[in-house]
């Protein structure tokens, strides 16, 4: 048994891809090391921006001598079968066995040395190599054929103990050699084995484990922080990226301008995190603090000064941009600002963004005056819709666009709007995917509401729906949006009604298409965007735990498009048919109902003495029917689903003792009307049919 | 050509520059000695040391001496200084860090060196940055310019945090493998330069030693320029113009002088440039005029492979277009 150690050294791979090529490294190796029977102890898999490495312990020197038996034909067969078997095998008929009267030839594959199969392994692990992207480089790639790596590949290191397993591959040959830091031990150092790797190039200011780095670049950059009497804004995600874009993680603290601090704190972080991957603070009351902590790779000879600086006046370069739009953006009002919107086509089919704002602006005050969304004053609705895409055409969203919205908000405080006009303009994307929050503030839940409307409305209308992957214009999204917006503030209306109020802003460039497409009335277009919404539910609720039968049997009663009455429905059955009167209900139910299937009958008066279990069912839906109907009008479905779950024992004890299928045709009849009237009394709450299991 | 590449020893160098004696003397490079040193140093790699393409460009990536010389299998080490052109990022002499007008250092080598990255570095630290006091990083961004259809990997090098290079390894050129790969590295000049000399405002610059600034030889012409490109340029004559050097370029391609009508498409690139400057190209014409512009190099660039090809591949047997 011994270890080993695979390094792949390279220009420098991009941070984001580092995680994915560890993984990558590992699956690869153990693909081999399985293919050629080798089992190994723990496998660690490092990453650094110039190396990929990987440790497998406990390797066997050699692979297991193996035997293998083929089976030829049988004693008894004629000659030429058994001359045909030895010519294959390549032996003589002394050299095979028989057992149960058949011939077997025995071939013994010696063991492999593990050094030879890993020679091999290592140029097939560098060729299958999955890289996001990848590319050739110097002399070799005169031929398209040439080695592709993630940037120029530069070294191999591969010792199995203490020897070296050698392999080449492209101009790459295998050594002991790697180098260390790229400015603090440029030169090479020798690597003995796997047991010395990490330290020899701690010694050479290389951490090899990222794990290890990012502690580094976690602890320290939080250390700096305190140190300053500030508190670090954790990032894991920037933790990770210093941690791949450096061998040797120092974490610098520095100081900008305290006049940026005018500037919205969200621009600040975003313009030191995501173009300079720097952390931000806080002060001690949790203020955004005029510092940040960039992470160096170097232990600078003047202990960071210079570099502290040189990026101090990055950023401030950075922010002066930033306070700059933030102060012209400041100028216009949002009215004005929203005038531009004219020129930005939303849709070619579609009109401009300016056309867009209009719908959504009528939609939501109507989703107000209606109380559709309860306690929002419709001017206010109407207000912030028609200034929500106005921070779209500012100079600070065309720098960063994904501000847009948080933007609008900032301006149209700073102007003096109402707090519901400023919130409603910052919230009214959300939520944005699942597990974004959800807005409740009535003007925002208008304006948020009607603007995903709008857009399913629109797109439905030109007939741009979402096909299997593709779902270019995010409706899927703003279905589900909507249905989340309506689930948590409860609100109450027909979905289709509200969709063709949205259509009915909508002037396409010819004739409207929701009216008359595909030889479909208007009532069949919005169906069709109500079934998409069904689709959404499905699978909204399906990630809730919800079964989507279920949901299947409560839309298939037809006509309801109150999504909180069908999500209370759907839960009471849910509840329901876990149970065991559900449970047996539903096998009544399916018995009665492939009956029912089979048999062709003409509704007839019971006129003869109905026998005692027939009787009792027709008391027990008398009494249950009522029930079950005032339940749902005050739609209390769990109350409808008790008064169903009465007929269980009637049910059962019906086709116990009952023979519906009676000689007598009246009685037949008059039985199969009973079952069928059983039936559609379980319909008022669900199809359950539909129903699974 | 004859290649006299110097070993590469960083440890070397490290600390040892000249421009850390320049430090002890106090007087840090001027523009126009950093582009000495450079040219100093690239020609001592064996360069060709080249003068800025005679064309207006948004880019030295246009010089015929990076994209033509991408293609084929023939060596080609070259480093010259481009002045580019960006009309919309002209900003009338009012703001520090941007110039409509500004100097890229480019640097193509072909084949690229396996130790191309180490060169690099040995040349910032020829030009006073030494990679012991400053944080030197690779960080990725992958390049790509539609309208050459070309894309290649690589890194922005980041100085302190700032980005003074484009160091790319060009994988396609003109819509065509670059068998081989060549290297490139673009230096913001004016931004090492700022860098070096410690000044905020790029017309504070020292020019040379003898006291000229950047501002004294560019302000004016940032000023007027910016004038012209955003308010006075006559769009009806750029949109002619655009128009003549498409159809210039077609009549180059038929006559068998590619390099001509390449030259084409790097003027329709440029008055497409101010013509998006003038505003007047909406954001659904902008694709169509990219298209156009990237027909005119691909064309190019296919009439020039297709007029070498004979004989790259007599020379270069196991080269094939």
């Amino acid at each position: 048994m011994t270890d080993f150690l695979l390094e792949l050294r390279s220009e420098e791979i991009p941070a984001r891809m580092q995680a994915g090529a560890r993984a990558d490294l590992e699956k690869l190796f153990r693909k081999q090391l399985d293919a050629a029977g080798l089992k190994a102890g723990e496998i660690t898999v490092w990453s650094t921006p110039r190396r990929l490495a990987l440790i497998a312990r406990d390797l066997p020197l050699a692979t297991e001598a193996v035997s293998e038996e083929t089976k030829g034909p049988k004693t008894s067969a004629p000659e030429q079968a058994l001359e045909g078997f030895l010519r294959k095998t390549g032996l003589t008929k002394d050299q095979l066995t028989e057992r149960d009267g058949v011939w077997f030839a025995v071939t013994e594959k010696p063991g492999r040395a593990t050094k030879d199969v890993l020679a091999e392994a290592i140029p097939a692990i560098i060729r299958a190599f999955p890289w996001p992207k990848s590319q050739r480089w110097g002399a070799a790639s005169l031929s398209t054929e040439s080695l592709r790596w993630v940037r120029p590949l530069s070294g191999i290191v591969a010792i199995l103990g203490e020897d070296l397993v050698e392999c080449e591959i492209g101009a790459v040959k295998s050594g002991y050699a790697t180098r260390g830091h790229r400015f603090h031990c440029p030169g090479e150092i020798t690597i003995g084995s796997a047991h010395d790797y990490a330290e020899k190039l701690r010694a050479c200011h290389v951490i090899v484990d990222h794990v290890e780095r990012e502690a580094m670049v976690r602890d320290k950059a939080k250390a700096v922080a305190q140190a300053a009497g500030l508190v670090l804004v954790e990032d894991e995600g920037l933790v990770i990226e210093n941690a791949g874009l450096t061998e040797w993680p120092v974490p610098l603290l520095g100081r900008f301008d305290e006049a940026f601090l005018d500037v919205p704190p969200e621009v600040i972080q975003l313009t030191a995190r995501v173009n300079q991957k720097y952390f931000i603070c806080r002060d001690a009351a949790g203020k955004l603090a005029n510092a940040f902590v960039c992470t160096a790779n170097i232990e600078a000879k003047d202990g960071g000064a210079a570099i502290v600086d040189g990026n101090r006046k990055v950023l401030a370069a950075r922010l002066s941009d930033a306070r700059f739009f933030w102060e012209q953006d400041k100028k216009k009002p949002l009215a004005q600002q929203a005038e531009k919107l004219s020129r930005i086509t939303f849709h070619e089919r579609l009109g401009t963004v300016a056309d867009k704002v209009e719908r959504v602006a009528k939609l939501a005050e109507w989703l107000a005056s209606e109380g559709i969304v309860p306690n929002c004053d419709p001017a206010l609705a109407r207000q912030a819709a028609e200034l929500c895409k106005a921070d779209l055409v500012t100079e600070m969203v065309g720098e960063f666009p994904e501000l847009q919205g948080l933007m609008g908000g900032y301006y149209a405080r700073a102007e003096g709007l109402p707090d519901a006009v400023a919130d409603a303009i910052r919230d009214h994307y959300k939520p944005v995917g699942q597990g974004d929050d959800v807005p409740t503030a009535p003007v925002t839940v208008a304006v948020a509401l009607a603007d995903k409307l709008d857009t399913l409305a629109a797109f439905f209308a030109i007939n741009e729906r979402p096909t299997g992957s593709k779902d270019p214009f995010a409706l899927r999204r703003a279905a589900l949006g909507i249905l989340e917006l309506i689930a948590l503030n409860k609100l109450r209306f027909p979905l289709g009604q509200a969709l063709s109020v949205a259509d009915s802003s909508i002037k396409l460039k010819g004739a409207r298409l929701l009216v008359q497409r595909d030889g479909c009335s208007y009532h069949e277009q919005i169906e069709g965007a109500v079934a998409f919404f069904a689709d959404r539910l499905k699978v909204q609720q399906r990630e809730a735990g919800v079964r989507h039968d279920l949901i299947d049997a409560v839309f298939a009663l037809g006509g309801e498009d109150d999504l909180v009455r069908l999500l209370a429905r759907v839960h009471a059955l849910q509840a329901f048919v876990g149970t065991e009167d559900g449970t047996n209900l539903l096998a009544g139910y399916k018995r009665a109902a492939n009956i029912l299937k089979k048999e062709v009958y003409e509704a007839a008066d019971a006129d003869y003495t109905r026998e005692p279990a027939e009787q009792a069912l027709v008391d027990a839906l008398n009494a249950a029917e009522p029930q079950a109907d005032s339940a749902i009008a005050a739609e209390d479905f769990t109350a409808a689903m008790a008064a169903l779950a009465s007929l269980r024992g009637p049910i059962d004890a019906f086709f116990e003792s009952v023979t519906v299928n009676d000689a007598d045709l009246s009685k037949r009849a008059s039985r199969l009307a009973l079952l069928d009237r059983f039936r559609a009394a379980v319909h008022k709450v669900a199809d359950f049919s539909r129903i699974e299991g | 050509m004859q290649k006299r590449r110097f070993p590469v020893d960083l440890a070397a160098l490290i600390g040892q520059s000249r421009a850390t004696m320049a430090d002890t003397d106090k007087t840090p490079l001027s523009l126009q000695d950093m582009i000495l040193r450079l040219h100093a140093f690239w020609s001592e790699q064996g360069c060709l040391i080249l003068q800025p393409y005679d064309m207006r460009m948004g880019a030295g990536t246009f010089h015929t001496a990076t994209t033509l010389r991408a293609l084929g299998p023939e060596p080609w080490n070259a480093a010259f200084v481009q002045p580019c052109r960006r009309p919309t990022d002209g900003r009338y002499g009012e703001n520090p860090n941007r110039l409509q007008h500004y100097y890229q250092y480019q640097v193509i080598l072909k084949p690229s060196p396996e130790n191309l990255q180490e060169l690099y570095l040995q040349s910032l630290v020829e030009i006073g940055i030494d990679p012991l006091v400053h944080d030197i990083r690779f960080v990725e961004d992958d390049w790509e310019s539609p309208t050459l259809g070309a894309w290649g990997l690589g890194w922005e090098v980041w100085c302190d945090g700032m980005e003074v290079t484009q160091f790319t390894y060009f994988q396609q050129m003109g819509g065509f493998d670059c068998k081989p790969v060549a290297g490139e590295l673009t230096y913001g000049l004016e931004r090492l330069a700022m860098y070096i000399q410690g000044v905020d405002n790029v017309y504070d610059l020292a020019f040379n030693n003898h006291g000229v600034t950047y501002g004294e030889v560019f302000l004016e012409n940032e000023k007027q320029m910016s004038k012209w490109n955003f308010e006075v340029a006559d769009t009806d004559s750029l949109f002619e113009g655009f128009r003549r050097a498409e159809e210039e370029c077609r009549r180059s391609l038929e006559a068998g002088v590619p390099i001509a009508a390449y030259e084409q498409a790097i003027e329709a690139s440029h008055l497409f440039n101010l013509l998006q400057a003038r505003g007047v190209i909406s954001v659904q014409e902008r694709a169509s005029y990219m298209g156009r512009v990237r027909d005119l190099a691909r064309g190019s660039c296919e009439a020039y492979m297709e007029k070498n090809a004979d004989q790259w591949a007599a020379k270069y047997p196991e080269w094939s277009k």
